[in-house]
């Protein structure tokens, strides 16, 4: 039985950690970018970039003064217990992320839609969002916190198998120039594009597909990882860099994640996670220990299958 | 490129003298404001509860990461602005009434905003750098002086008044005669981007509001 006090004291850890602390992958990535930009304008901004989570990490204050909006993706495994069951986890996620707001401080950013109504901690209708996937083996809870920011940086086509890949080479074009210009979407980012699925579970996979992987992981299926490894330097062979000023740092990696369509549709979306890459997660096991890491690890083979059943081992007295 | 310490009360001389590409550190007084202070001063009518512009001459579009603390103090992270076009509506009255000259936010406006009411009141543009750099104008901020209408306006919307000790880096990104940095920058890339486009295969659907033309502005 994993102890919720256990789970709201981590998940408070986590709101720190993702605000604060750029994961390594990502601030590799944009050392090779700055590495390589010979624009003036665009290197002096990647610069910038990089003692600015200098800055962050030594005065312990948030990378960005946009906090982005906080959601939590929830991972069990198969014999995961919690204390108080699914009511109480959730519980503990939104306390957890109403006192991060208070105490790091974030920027209270959620209001109601309409009304505009703040209740200063980020929690309200809906917010934060909590995901939920399950692994089949583990006793194990892993929270995943995203600080997602960008409001200019997610758009969705609908495409159709005779577009082909020129369909979708053009629509990541069309968003990487429209989100790119002046530099709304806070390039150079992590991309992640959704393929299939429905127009939901499209946006899904493809924001998944952008903060729930490291800079450098690839896609299982070779021609997948391929595409991705393409679409990144195609992305840098825009002519654009960051805040849109010439360069050629528009992307770090692109990262592609597929479901099953309509046979005659081919949705897509595409997702820009922001200079301000906020994930941080952290593994609670049942005996009370937690280990922390940046790699969300989300996408498993089991998170991919393909098939109708899944092996799980078989209880001792119905085996032959 | 070139360095330059600016006054958050400048004086015209000193802003006739910026070049676009400049990086710019203000020292001063600089006050937050969005849609929610536009609103309220300029619809509703309610009283600045500052003296403008003699006490800051500078408008930041942002609002902080901070809080307030129970015995009124504040508590102040990151700073980061927010993307100034959407404030076109309000700023040519805005620039009149307070006679802002230092215009801060994220991504600029457009050149005609520019020559129609920055121009006329003397007032440029500088943007942000990054834009994420929060931690380091977060540096900047020696003090938070005030905090206005957040009763009214909630947290993110309201006045902060910030004291500014070499905040930055900010780029100048309009001048005296309405250029703008993003256009020229704009211009430089679409002039290659049919290269990059070659092969690729437009929306089969077309639907409203889309555009296919590259070398339109898009804000
Ligand atoms: S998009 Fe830019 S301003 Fe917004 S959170 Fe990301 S880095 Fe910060």
């Amino acid at each position: 039985m994993i102890p919720i006090s256990l789970i709201q004291k981590t998940a408070e850890t986590l709101m720190d950690k993702a605000a604060i602390e750029i994961p390594t992958d990502y601030l590799d990535g944009l050392k090779r970018a700055a590495a390589v930009e010979d624009g003036d304008l665009s290197s002096f901004v990647l610069k910038a970039m990089l003692e600015n989570y200098e800055a962050a990490k030594q005065d312990r204050r948030a990378m960005c003064g946009d906090t982005g909006t906080p959601r939590w993706y929830v991972k069990m495994g198969n014999e995961a217990q919690i204390q108080g069951g699914p009511v109480a986890l959730e519980t503990a996620l939104r306390r957890a992320t109403a006192n991060a707001t208070n105490g790091v401080p974030l920027r209270p950013n959620r209001v109601h839609p309409l009304w505009r109504t703040d209740h200063n901690n980020n929690v309200g209708i809906g917010a934060p969002e909590i995901e939920y996937g399950y692994e089949p083996d583990g006793d194990w809870i892993d929270l995943i916190t995203v600080h997602k920011g960008g409001l200019f940086g997610t758009d969705y086509r609908m495409l159709f198998p005779s577009d082909g890949i020129q369909g979708i080479k053009r629509f990541f074009l069309d968003s990487l120039v429209a989100f790119g210009k002046r530099g709304l979407a806070c390039q150079p980012a992590i991309i992640g594009i959704g393929l299939g699925g429905c127009k939901d579970t499209c946006m899904v996979l493809g924001k998944r597909a952008a903060c729930l992987r490291v800079v450098g992981d690839r896609n299982v299926d070779p021609r997948i990882a391929a595409l991705e490894q393409e679409f990144t330097e195609l992305g840098n062979s825009i002519g654009m860099g960051a805040m849109g000023f010439v360069g050629k740092s528009m992307v770090i990696d692109t990262h592609i994640e597929v479901g099953y369509c309509h046979t005659g549709a081919m949705q897509m979306s595409v997702h820009a996670f922001c200079l301000s890459s906020r994930r941080a997660v952290a593994r609670v096991f049942a005996d009370g220990r937690v280990e922390y890491r940046t790699d969300p690890n989300w996408f498993t083979d089991y998170q991919r299958r393909e098939t109708v059943d899944w092996d799980l081992p078989q209880p001792a007295e119905v085996q032959p | 490129m070139r360095e330059v310490t600016l006054s958050t009360t400048p004086t015209p001389e000193a802003l006739a003298d910026l070049a676009l590409g400049d990086i710019v550190y203000l020292d001063g007084l600089m006050y937050t404001a969005r849609e929610g202070v536009y609103m309220r001063a300029l619809e509703e009518k309610a009283n600045v509860p500052m003296e403008l512009p003699s006490q800051s001459a500078a408008n930041f579009h942002c609002s902080p990461a901070a809080r307030i603390n129970p015995d009124g103090s504040f508590e102040m992270g990151a700073v980061t602005a927010t993307a100034s076009f959407r404030f076109a509506k309000w700023l040519p009255d805005w620039l009149a009434l307070s006679g802002a000259k230092l215009v801060i936010g994220k991504g600029g406006m457009r050149s005609t905003d520019y020559k129609e009411y920055f121009v006329p009141n003397g007032a440029i543009y500088l943007s942000t750098v990054g834009y994420g750099t929060g931690a380091l104008l977060g540096r900047g901020v020696e003090n938070v002086e005030a905090v206005h209408w957040h009763e009214e306006l909630g947290l993110a919307q309201a006045m902060w008044v910030l004291k500014c000790k070499r905040m930055g880096p900010f780029i100048v990104a309009s001048d005296m005669q309405g250029n703008c940095l993003f256009e020229r920058e704009n211009e430089r890339i679409s002039k290659n981007l049919h290269r990059v486009y070659e092969g690729t295969r437009p929306a089969t659907l077309k639907r409203f509001g889309e555009t296919d033309d590259k070398s339109e502005e898009l804000i």
